[in-house]
This record gives C-alpha cells, sequence and structure tokens, in this order.
C-alpha cells in the first residue's frame, strides 16, 4: 500500500516563511534598481518591479502554475495550461511533498514574480510603463512559464515534467537558469531592440542615490535565503546546505569583485560591494546545494571577477543594458550553471552528482552547459520577438523630449523628491476624494 | 553701496560666516552653488565606468555693505575662506544703486 502523504509542521511553516522571504526580494530589487538610475526615473524604475508583482501573480494563479506544473503535454516543454486553470482541483487538503499545495504554489509564483522583475533594470529612464506591463504578461507566458517547467517539474507519481530537471538531469536548485539566464537573456533582448538612451556613453549616468543600492542589495540576500534554502522545500538537512552557501558564495563574491575594482579602478566602490553581493548570489543559486564551502568560494570568486569585467562590455559592444542584468544576472548565472559541472559533491549530500574535479567526469558539465544554452537562446529569441511586436504596435519606448524631460513625470505624474518647497510652489486643480471640498482656482492668463 | 559676492568651499563657510560676524556684519545670505575654475571637476567610478565631473559644490555668500567696508570685508572673506589650495574660489563685488528694508521701508545706509 503507498504511503498516504501527510503534511510536515515544520517544512511547512519554513517554506511559508521562504514564500515571504522571496515576495521581499521583489521591492528590494526595486531600492537596488531605483537607486542607480537618475532622480528622474526611480519611480519608473520601482513601478515596474511592483508592476509585475501586481500582473504576474494574477496570471500564476489563473494559467502559469498550470502551465510549469500541470501534466507535461509532450517532450517535457510545457505544463497542460488547462489541468489546474484557476487552480482547479486544489484544496486545502492538497499535498505537494509534504507541505500543502496552495503554499508550494505561492512560493513558486514569487519566483515568476521576481524573474519578471529582474528584466526591467536592462531598460531604465526610457520605457512606457503600459508597454512594460504588456511585455511582463506576455513574457511570462511565453517564456517563464515553459521555462519554469522544464527546470522545476520534476516527475512524479503519475505526472510528468519538464525535460531539463528529468530528461537531461542537469542540476539548477533554485534557478540558474529558470531566473537568472533566462531574465539575463531577456535583458539583452530587450536592450537592443529598445536602443540606447539619449547621451549613451557620453553623458555621465550617475546612480542618483547609492544607500538605496545598498539597501536593495541587502533586502535581496536577505530574501535570498528563502529564494535558495526554501527551494529544498522541506526544513531540512539541503535547506541547510543551501542556506550555508548561499553566505559564503556572496561573501567570497563581493571581496572579489572590490578586489578587481581596487586593482583596476584604483577604488572599492559601495556599488561594487552591492553588485558584487548579488553577483555572488545568482551564481550559487543553481549549485548552494550541489556544493561544498569549496566549491562555493570559488563559484563566489569566479562569479565577482567575471560579472565585474562583464559590466564594461555594453560600452565595447555599445548596447545599452543600463543596469547591468546581463553582466549580472546573464554572466552570473552562466557561471553558476557551468562551475556545478566541475564542483558538484557528495560531500554534504549522499548521493549527489559529482563534477569533473570530483570524479565525475565531464558528462555533468555537458548537461549543465546544454541547460544554459537552451534557456538563454529561447528567451533571447523569443523576447526579441515580442519585443518587436510591442515596438511596432503600441511602440515600447518613451518620446526623446520625455525621456529627457524624465520618465517619473511624464508617464507616472510624479516627482520623487521634493528637495525645496519654495521652488516647487502650485495649487491644488483636481481631486478624486469626496471629503476634500477645494474649489479649483481658474487657471490665469494661459500663455498663447 | 556694494554687494560682496564669494564663492568659497562649503566647508568655509562656518568660518566665513565667523569671521564676518566679528567684523560686525549683522546679515548675508548663503546659497548652495556649482561650478568650476581652474580647479576643473573631479572623477567618479561606477561599475568601472569612469566619470569627470565638472561641476564642484560651492557655496555662494552674499553679503550687502557700505562703500567703506567693501574692500575690508572682501580682505575678510579672503583671510577666513583662504586654504591656499587650488579651488578656494572668488571674491568680487559690484556696486548697488538702493537697498530697502521690507519690514520698514528704510532706504540705503539704515537698511542694512
Amino acid at each position: 500500500m503507498p504511503e498516504i502523504p501527510e503534511i510536515s509542521a515544520g517544512d511547512t511553516a519554513w517554506v511559508l516563511v521562504a514564500t515571504a522571504l522571496v515576495l521581499l526580494m521583489t521591492p528590494g530589487l526595486a531600492f537596488f534598481y531605483g537607486g542607480m538610475v537618475r532622480m528622474k526615473s526611480v519611480l519608473n524604475m520601482m513601478m515596474m518591479s511592483f508592476g509585475a508583482m501586481g500582473l504576474v501573480a494574477i496570471l500564476w494563479v489563473l494559467y502559469g502554475y498550470s502551465m510549469a506544473f500541470g501534466n507535461d503535454v509532450g517532450y517535457g516543454l510545457l505544463g497542460s495550461p488547462t489541468e489546474f486553470f484557476g487552480l482547479a482541483g486544489i484544496t486545502a487538503d492538497s499535498i505537494s511533498g509534504a507541505i500543502p499545495t496552495f503554499v508550494f504554489v505561492m512560493f513558486q509564483a514569487m519566483f515568476a514574480i521576481i524573474t519578471v522583475a529582474l528584466i526591467s533594470g536592462a531598460i531604465a529612464d526610457r520605457t512606457k510603463f503600459g508597454a512594460w506591463m504588456v511585455f511582463a504578461g506576455i513574457w511570462a507566458t511565453v517564456v517563464y512559464f515553459p521555462v519554469a517547467h522544464w527546470v522545476f517539474a520534476f516527475d512524479s507519481d503519475g505526472v510528468t515534467g519538464g525535460w531539463i530537471a528529468n530528461n537531461l538531469g542537469a542540476i539548477d536548485f533554485a534557478g540558474g537558469t529558470a531566473v537568472h539566464i533566462n531574465a539575463g537573456a531577456a535583458g539583452l533582448a530587450l536592450a537592443l531592440v529598445l536602443g540606447k538612451r539619449i547621451g549613451f556613453g557620453k553623458t555621465p549616468f550617475r546612480p542618483h542615490n547609492l544607500p538605496f543600492v545598498m539597501l536593495g542589495a541587502g533586502l535581496l540576500w536577505f530574501g535570498w535565503f528563502g529564494f535558495n534554502a526554501g527551494s529544498a522545500l522541506a526544513a531540512n538537512g539541503t535547506a541547510a546546505v543551501a542556506f550555508l552557501n548561499t553566505v559564503v558564495a556572496t561573501a567570497a563574491s563581493m571581496l572579489a569583485w572590490l578586489l578587481v575594482e581596487k586593482i583596476r579602478d584604483g577604488h572599492a566602490t559601495s556599488l561594487g560591494a552591492a553588485s558584487g553581493v548579488v553577483a555572488g548570489l545568482v551564481a550559487i543559486t543553481p549549485a548552494c546545494a550541489a556544493v561544498n564551502i569549496v566549491g562555493a568560494i570559488a563559484i563566489g570568486v569566479a562569479a565577482g571577477v567575471l560579472c565585474a569585467m562583464a559590466v564594461g562590455l555594453k560600452y565595447k559592444l555599445g548596447y545599452d543594458d543600463s543596469l547591468d542584468v546581463v553582466g549580472v544576472h546573464l554572466v552570473g548565472g552562466i557561471v553558476g550553471t557551468l562551475l556545478i559541472g566541475f564542483f558538484a559533491t557528495d560531500a554534504y549530500i549522499a548521493d549527489s552528482k559529482l563534477g569533473l574535479f570530483y570524479g565525475g567526469g565531464a558528462e555533468l558539465l555537458g548537461k549543465q552547459a546544454i541547460a544554459a544554452g537552451s534557456v538563454l537562446a529561447f528567451s533571447f529569441v523569443v523576447t526579441a520577438i515580442i519585443a518587436f511586436g510591442i515596438e511596432k504596435t503600441m511602440g515600447f519606448r518613451i518620446s526623446s523630449e520625455d525621456e529627457q524631460a524624465g520618465v517619473d513625470v511624464r508617464t507616472h505624474a510624479e516627482t520623487a523628491y521634493e528637495f525645496n518647497d519654495a521652488a516647487y510652489g502650485g495649487s491644488f486643480t483636481k481631486g478624486s476624494g469626496s471629503s476634500v471640498n477645494v474649489t479649483a482656482p481658474e487657471k490665469e492668463g494661459a500663455p498663447a | 553701496m556694494k554687494l560682496v559676492t564669494a564663492v568659497i568651499k562649503p566647508f568655509k563657510l562656518d568660518d566665513v560666516k565667523n569671521a564676518l560676524e566679528a567684523y560686525g556684519i549683522n546679515g548675508l545670505t548663503v546659497s548652495e552653488a556649482s561650478g568650476y575654475g581652474r580647479q576643473r571637476g573631479h572623477t567618479e567610478v561606477y561599475r568601472g565606468a569612469e566619470y569627470t565631473v565638472d561641476l564642484v559644490p560651492k557655496v555662494r555668500v552674499e553679503v550687502l555693505v557700505d562703500d567703506d567696508d567693501a574692500e575690508s570685508v572682501v580682505d575678510v572673506i579672503i583671510k577666513s575662506a583662504q586654504t591656499g589650495r587650488i579651488g578656494d574660489g572668488k571674491v568680487w563685488m559690484i556696486p548697488v544703486d538702493s537697498v530697502a528694508r521690507v519690514r520698514t521701508g528704510e532706504r540705503g545706509h539704515d537698511a542694512l
């Protein structure tokens, strides 16, 4: 007789917390990105993350979860969009592993949200908010949901999952391919379709608030424990290993990035520290349950050094990936995914796959490369098609006049900061609240 | 009357204010400014991208004085704002036709 699955209170409690932690990463990302743009674009930058939180959460419960974790419709490419449409058939008694299915649904929802939000860093300062929302919905549907199926849907009793997780058997514990390579490749495609910002490579685009960037990096690191250790979907030893490596690799990456800066530019910068933290987090994501601390340090150092070099490529190659989604997430994701092929070990978790350095030969490395390459190519091509479609129909980019005036005031009718009361005088002209009784003054002598 | 205007290093503002007060100046106007002279700007590096920032933060101090005091006030400012290093700033004066105190309507010397 098959064992009747039971809910583990401990596992459920941990994954509930982990889910909330992963949600917090997206506002964290909004601060990380928001601090890096100029003062006139910070609200639009943060709104692209918040917009993803709203839209992708709804799409996920409508059909996203079903497309990712429904029974496979063929070749491990896609889950059935109708099986769990509107979460049909799932109740409070439904169980996935040892946690309620609803908890698993929400945990995975947060991954979908942040992956979409990550892309927005490539198109700072110049994006129509409406076009971004349309893009976010289409991209989540035709790129993220299928790729999440490829990578995260494992075969189980009578349910067939995705091809990377099962047929290929590559290791991606928490989303180096599905989240970071996916978002990074999409960011590159978007940056190419939208084109450079006015003044790119000539005028300085200085980060307007580096403490925001540091705050965002801190929130991301904090939330990332939910992302990585939560991906064990249990409060167990695997979660502990993931947690450990998430600290070690990230620390190593930050130090490595700062060292590169000190040697190359003469100064260790705060933006470098924040960037090194994120690069390390990205790279350890797929590997956090596959390596020991030696592997974690190696992955962290490699990510810190390579990403610190990669962020300069956009000036040489002439694409305006504004906040380095490519340099950090694509490159960091590839570094972490490929290095698993070298550093995977069974030192901490018994019966794990072995990499090249631990007697496993080159087989795993080959699988890792196929997984990374497939997600990269799929995401880049499909994103480019979506972006072209939006650009040709509704337009993706704001007018150059709006771009110079600032996307915040032109697109959202807001400005982030008020430094000087006197310089910001004005009068109340229209309100929609019923309790406020204000008569708007007539506009005097509008210039002809 | 003269309007003495000084553009100085921001961290010297307190010294200049104290020195002017000691000299007997009762009021002044301060505003944040930015600019460059021989000092030019400085370099900032973000993710390896190096920017030359031309405009350096400065403070502009404006004082209205009697003709007789003008040269001494300039000296007071120079003495108190000087570090001897490049970028100490400039002081200049221009003639002022008339000054009025808003509260009382007094004119000229009485308004200072």
